[in-house]
């Protein structure tokens, strides 16, 4: 575990579990206000939103990107708001209407745009290439001392660390509102809450997280970030702040352990190469959950299950 | 269109006193004109009404007669289409510490995680601000209000794990942490076991012996007399309002829901028939 | 344009008609099911179903191979992936009734989780057999360019399958999306009802795999149906314009595909349909944003008109800026805030129908035309001329009763 694991696996780690937890923090207020597929509607519309910051731009930088993605994300919740709103749709249709036709039109772009000059494939946007986020000039672990090797660092570290920081406090600071809001909306507009702006910044506050962790891991695995682990920690828990420590647990161990399997998995069965460790993330997030489904101690339904 | 001079009537003859006594500027509830649509049916419109202090007022009307949205639009919860609302000779925002609301028990999340102590304690977050979070004295307030609702063993409990009547007693309690002066309650006995129903309207009658203001969206029309000093009769528009002996009446009835109560039910209900 | 036209006109080579009428049949079989999905609120569980096909395709293949046939053969890719999507829609079910997990949760999970499985998948076939892999990413997005004919014929042929199959369910999967209580107890079986329309889910999904790719079947299936729903409140009429809707975005995004280059089918296929989706939203007469608009301003002045009027008839003042605006509008009101003659006569006659409304509470208490009193309906038309003369003499009967 010296200088090679330094070089090659920590930041990829660092930088999924980062990810993980950047999603499943919000995660938790999502599920509870049934807006867990939101996160499915944010991850298809990043990919426009990349593709319109390349056009403009002309380069693959990351901040432009990020800029388009976030944006994208904002121009989707109010679409699929305003369809909703108009059209009397629910939501789960609304959003189906805006984000796969939003995705559409990225891809068609995509394909229009000379892109041959760049590395900008749909497959990647999808799902990722978190191997490749390696700390080269790393000589072991006193360089995470050494000022000159940790700016050499894959820059999503610090990225998706601030963006944690970010939603880490949102929750913290308006960790009553959102309680009160989630559970009993009237009431908390009856307290003078302003609900509505409130869930706005939850969905901008997740759209961030999609958007930083869409590097790392790629768009549709951030969905089960968004949802396994903060669903599993529902089944093991009734307290609100203790389901919200679970989830980080779960979400670390699914970055962790997601990581190693893709890694050394095959070598274990004798085969050569690794595989996604992106994919491999979210089979063990959903492992997690598929045991919390059938042992956790809250898993069973109390009265009849609401109608959405 | 309020009608200045019916409403200062009305509130002299209530309270027997001159009619400067009647200050409508300071009427813990005052309406004005109030429409309320969802979409294109109004659900109410073009409602007046004012509610006196220290006093135990009753809502009453047919199913979609709007009781509900006028409660949700004198808290501002719902959009008005036309009119105004006063709390206290102020507009909602200004004033809504002194607002308790208790909502239907069927607009809530009960599988939500968390215990009734828990519920509780959100009626305290006007006390907290922000970075605050809910801690001993918040607790012990809140085990207070769950003592006068005879609930405070079940603080701990999940609130999932409740029957009817003891969720409508933990949103009581959670209103009580509130410490209004203008309380709204939406259908508080609804669905409720007797002891619960005495448990409620125990605690409602001493807030009135405070001197606080109790408004009840009500369901049970042979309990009105019983339990209400006032009445507001409305079926989209208001039928009329006023002291429950004089305004709940056969015919006032009659108006108000219109032929679903025939003539021998009206009786069973020992009413004053004109 | 001229390739565009003569690809509408299936003259651009065997292929290409091909192509376009297999994708229209798609549009028409997920326009259709996917109305049935919409009605029941359940739309995004063909996401999950989309995308629980990969892991379903890449063990396909890989048993394929193992087998020592082609690993890309079209029917076995397609029972690949039909199966993993129903095992995901079995699971999506399970969670939903066996935990406390709603519904959303449930479909999220099991589509990130099972879509995740099979990247895992295909990176093991990426090593296992290096390049040969290389068919199976079509099935994200789609390709229908160097399509083999025969893998075109199976397309149509489903298609056309599942048309067929829709026609013959779709009486008894309305009745189960309009009330699912009243259709048990009129005998339906509404748990199979469920399971045939998931069914038909699971083919149009299979069959969109190759033409529009498992990311983008969902939009056929979810897109028309909402656009439909701009234009009528009937169910049989919704499944038709939402058939109709697809069908039209699946021959003309198809015949664009062949037409221009750099035109990748699914994704204009897609766009098409969202953009007869946002015609419906801005223009269909029933639900769309402009007749809505203009219904509601409609309204709101009809209310300000009505208490202007009674406030004028009392002779209260009035506030309201828009209120004043409406009776200055129809002449009731001069500038200076006066009533005009005609303007007191129509305050008179709304307070006088006011009192109608009053005594018609009381006479007709049966009745439920007296329920539609809304404040806004005009009493003629629902009372007779004679009815309301009586009304009218009820009035002057009661002793100082008017308003």
């Amino acid at each position: 575990m010296g200088a090679d694991f330094v070089q090659f696996s920590l930041t990829p780690m660092l930088i999924g579990t980062l990810a993980a937890l950047a999603c499943a923090l919000p995660g938790n207020f999502l599920l509870l206000r049934r807006q867990a597929l939101i996160g499915d509607a944010i991850s298809h519309v990043v990919l426009p939103g990349i593709v319109v910051a390349f056009l403009i731009t002309g380069t693959v930088a990351a901040w432009p990107m990020m800029l388009g993605a976030s944006l994208a994300a904002i121009v989707a919740v109010l679409l699929i708001e305003t369809i909703k709103r108009l059209g009397r749709i629910d939501a789960g249709a609304a959003m189906g209407v805006v984000f796969t036709a939003m995705f559409a039109g990225g891809v068609l772009l995509l394909e229009q745009s000379d892109t041959s000059s760049v590395h900008l494939d749909v497959e990647h946007a999808l799902y990722g290439n978190l191997e490749s986020l390696i700390w080269l000039e790393a000589e072991g672990w006193g360089s995470l001392f050494d000022w000159a090797a940790l700016s050499q660092m894959p820059p999503q570290v610090v990225r998706l660390a601030v963006v944690l920081g970010v939603v880490a406090g949102f929750i913290f600071v308006f960790w009553n509102a959102l309680k009160i809001s989630t559970f009993d909306e009237g009431f908390a507009l009856s307290l003078g809450i302003r609900a509505r702006l409130l869930g706005f910044g939850l969905v901008v506050v997740t759209a961030i997280a999609a958007v930083a962790a869409f590097d790392a891991v790629g768009s549709i695995i951030v969905i089960a970030m968004f949802i396994c682990p903060p669903a599993a920690a529902r089944l093991m828990t009734d307290d609100l702040g203790r389901q919200v420590a679970w989830s980080a647990a779960f979400a670390l161990a699914s970055a962790v352990f997601g990581y190693v399997f893709a890694g050394y998995g095959p070598l274990w069965f004798g085969a050569a190469g690794s595989v996604s460790a992106a994919g491999m993330i979210a089979t063990v997030s959903g492992l997690i959950l598929a045991t919390a489904c059938l042992f956790g101690p809250k898993r069973k339904r109390i009265g009849a299950a609401r109608e959405a | 269109m309020r009608n200045a001079l019916q409403g200062s009537i009305g509130i002299v003859a209530r309270n027997g006193e001159t009619a400067l006594a009647a200050d409508l500027s300071n009427l813990p509830l005052l309406i004005d004109g109030l429409t309320v649509s969802y979409g294109e049916k109004p659900a109410i419109f073009s409602i007046d009404a004012s509610f006196a202090a220290g006093r135990m007022i009753a809502i009453v009307g047919p199913n979609g007669a709007g009781k509900s949205t006028l409660i949700k639009a004198a808290l501002g919860i719902v959009p008005r289409l036309s009119g105004t609302v006063r709390v206290f000779g102020q507009p909602i925002e200004q004033v809504r510490g002194r607002m308790a609301y208790v909502p239907q028990r069927a607009s809530v999340d009960w599988d939500f995680p968390a215990r009734v102590v828990d519920v509780v304690m959100m009626g305290l977050y006007r006390t907290l601000g922000f970075l605050r979070f809910a801690g001993t004295k918040e607790r012990s307030t809140a085990l207070a209000c769950l003592d006068r609702v005879g609930m405070a063993d079940f603080a701990e409990r999940q609130i999932g794990q409740l029957s009817g009547g003891q969720q409508q007693r933990v949103f009581l309690a959670r209103a009580l942490a509130q410490d209004a002066d203008l309380y709204l309650l939406d259908e508080p006995l609804a669905g409720v076991d007797a002891a619960t129903e005495r448990t409620i309207m125990d605690v409602l009658k001493s807030l009135k012996t405070e001197g606080r203001t109790v408004i009840c969206v009500h369901h049970d029309l042979s309990t009105v007399e019983r339990y209400f000093d006032d009445v507001l009769l409305i079926n989209v528009r208001k039928i009329a309002e006023g002291p429950v002996a004089s305004t709940f009446t056969d015919r006032n009835l009659q108006k108000t829901y219109g032929g679903r109560l025939a003539g021998a039910h009206i009786e069973q209900l020992r009413l004053p028939v004109e | 344009m001229e390739g565009f036209l003569s690809a509408l006109l299936l003259q651009s080579g065997y292929n290409a008609a091909l192509v376009g009428i297999g994708a229209a049949l798609l549009g028409i079989a997920a326009g259709g099911t996917g109305t049935f999905i919409f009605l029941r609120k359940r739309s995004l569980v063909s996401d999950a179903a989309a995308h629980a096909t990969l892991p379903g395709i890449c063990l396909a293949f890989m048993a394929m191979v193992a087998f020592g046939g082609d690993g890309r053969n079209l029917t076995g890719l397609m029972i690949g992936s039909a199966a993993s999507a129903a095992v995901a829609l079995v699971l999506v079910d399970w969670i939903s009734r066996e935990t406390r997990l709603p519904e959303d949760a449930a479909i999220g999970a099991v589509l990130s989780v099972f879509f995740g499985f099979g990247i895992v998948l295909m990176t093991v076939i990426q090593t296992m057999t290096s390049g040969r892999q290389a068919g199976l990413e079509s099935f994200l997005l789609g390709s229908t360019a160097g399509m083999l004919f025969n893998e075109a014929v199976t397309i149509a042929i489903a298609g056309a399958v599942a048309g067929l199959l829709l026609l013959l369910l779709h009486r008894r999967m309305t009745l189960v999306a309009f009330d699912p209580e009243f259709a048990a107890t009129t005998g339906v079986d509404v748990r199979s009802t469920d399971l045939a329309t998931m069914g038909l889910v699971l083919v149009v999904t299979v069959i969109g795999l190759k033409v529009v790719g498992l990311v983008l079947i969902v939009a056929m299936l979810i897109i028309p149906a909402v656009a439909a729903r701009f234009w009528t409140e009937r169910v049989d009429r919704l499944v038709a314009i939402a058939a109709v809707i697809g069908g039209v975005s699946g021959y003309t995004g198809a015949a664009a595909s062949a037409a221009y280059p750099n035109v990748p089918t699914g994704a204009i296929i897609v766009l098409i349909s969202f953009g007869l989706f946002a015609v419906s939203l801005a223009f269909a007469p029933v639900r769309g944003v402009v007749a809505s608009l203009y219904r509601h301003v409609r309204f709101q002045r009809q209310v300000h008109l009505r208490q202007g009027l009674l406030a004028v008839a009392r002779g209260e003042p009035i506030f309201d800026g828009l209120t004043l605006k409406v009776l200055r509008f129809f002449g009731h009101i001069r500038a200076d805030g006066v009533a005009t003659l005609s303007g007191r006569a129509a305050a008179a006659k709304a307070l006088r129908d006011e009192a109608r409304w009053e005594v018609a509470r009381e006479t007709h208490q049966e009745d439920m035309s007296v329920a539609r009193f809304d404040g806004l309906t005009a009493i003629e038309k629902v009372f007779t001329p004679d009815e309301i003369a009586e009304l009218d003499r009820r009035i002057g009967d009661r002793i100082g009763v008017v308003a």
